[in-house]
């Protein structure tokens, strides 16, 4: 492992292209959170969002529920006209598509996790899709009821298109949440 | 009849990076005619046997041109194309 070399350049292409070999999605409590809920909500459908931060950053900082226009217990698609007015709205900010969440409510007959829950793995589908948003953390919330428990999974795609697990790591806020090998604040960063 | 047109950053290697770019044509069809014969290689990642491919969204200013007339829709003198990855997924 050597995660310390996350965040110490200030090149986020380099920082993607590192990301890809150690993958790691450090994220708000508060953010989840909001997924969660999303989740709960719209259970037994399917839900889904994006995160978005300021660019180059990897680092979410606002949670956009979507409207699912595919909306069954076993697809998602993002309503095209919302997903141009937010686009627009995170370029003026200076922000782009960090994560995109979506969950997963359909359990299989054939239970294919320990806990009865769906797997919260991409499926064929999901992994087409993925591959046109390189760089973006595709964050999956298994559930199987709005009161049962979750299961938080996210993922990438490597160059080569395969699926690389993000190690996940929730914090409080991202001021403390530096990755390097020391405990301190990145200098650079200021509240 | 010159558009912008706004492109998303899977296909910025046909562009050398840039996020916009001009292009011209009165429909969709020729904007990304003329966008093919300045950027090789770009028409593919938008068109399959002569439709719009279902990865990619396309605007004509606020527009989704899949209610639009898809390749036929219009591009107005001025006007805005925008290619977003679309998002989706399921079993």
């Amino acid at each position: 492992m050597v995660a310390g070399l996350v965040g110490d350049d200030a090149d986020g292409l380099s920082r993607r292209a590192f990301r890809i070999l150690d993958a790691v999605l450090v994220i708000r409590a508060d953010l989840v959170d909001e997924m969660v809920a999303h989740a709960r909500r719209d259970h037994p459908l399917e839900a889904c969002g994006q995160l978005t931060g300021p660019e180059g950053s990897d680092r979410a900082e606002r949670y956009i529920p979507m409207t699912n226009t595919d909306a069954v217990s076993s697809d998602y698609a993002f309503d095209s006209r919302e997903q141009l007015r937010v686009h627009r709205e995170s370029e003026e900010r200076g922000e782009e598509p960090v994560v995109v969440f979506h969950s997963h409510t359909r359990a299989p007959r054939r239970p294919l996790t320990d806990t009865g829950l769906p797997e919260a793995y991409p499926s064929e589908k999901d992994i087409q899709y993925m591959g046109l948003q390189p760089g973006v953390h595709f964050v999956i919330v298994a559930l199987t009821g709005p009161d049962s428990g979750t299961d938080l999974r996210s993922f990438l795609l490597d160059e080569a298109g395969g699926v690389v697990e993000d190690e996940v790591a929730v914090v409080e806020n991202y001021m403390f949440a530096h990755t390097g090998s020391d405990d301190v604040p990145d200098p650079g960063a200021r509240s | 009849m010159s558009a912008t047109v706004s492109i998303p950053t899977i296909l910025r290697t046909h562009t050398g990076g840039e996020k916009q770019v001009k292009a011209d044509g009165s429909t969709l069809q020729e904007v990304i005619t003329d966008l093919e014969a300045n950027h090789p290689g770009i028409k593919d990642r938008l068109v399959t046997d002569g439709a719009l491919h279902r990865f990619v969204n396309v605007y004509v200013n606020d527009e989704d041109v899949r209610f639009a007339g898809g390749l036929d829709a219009q591009v107005p003198e001025g006007g805005t194309v925008t290619i977003l990855p679309a998002v989706a997924g399921g079993r």
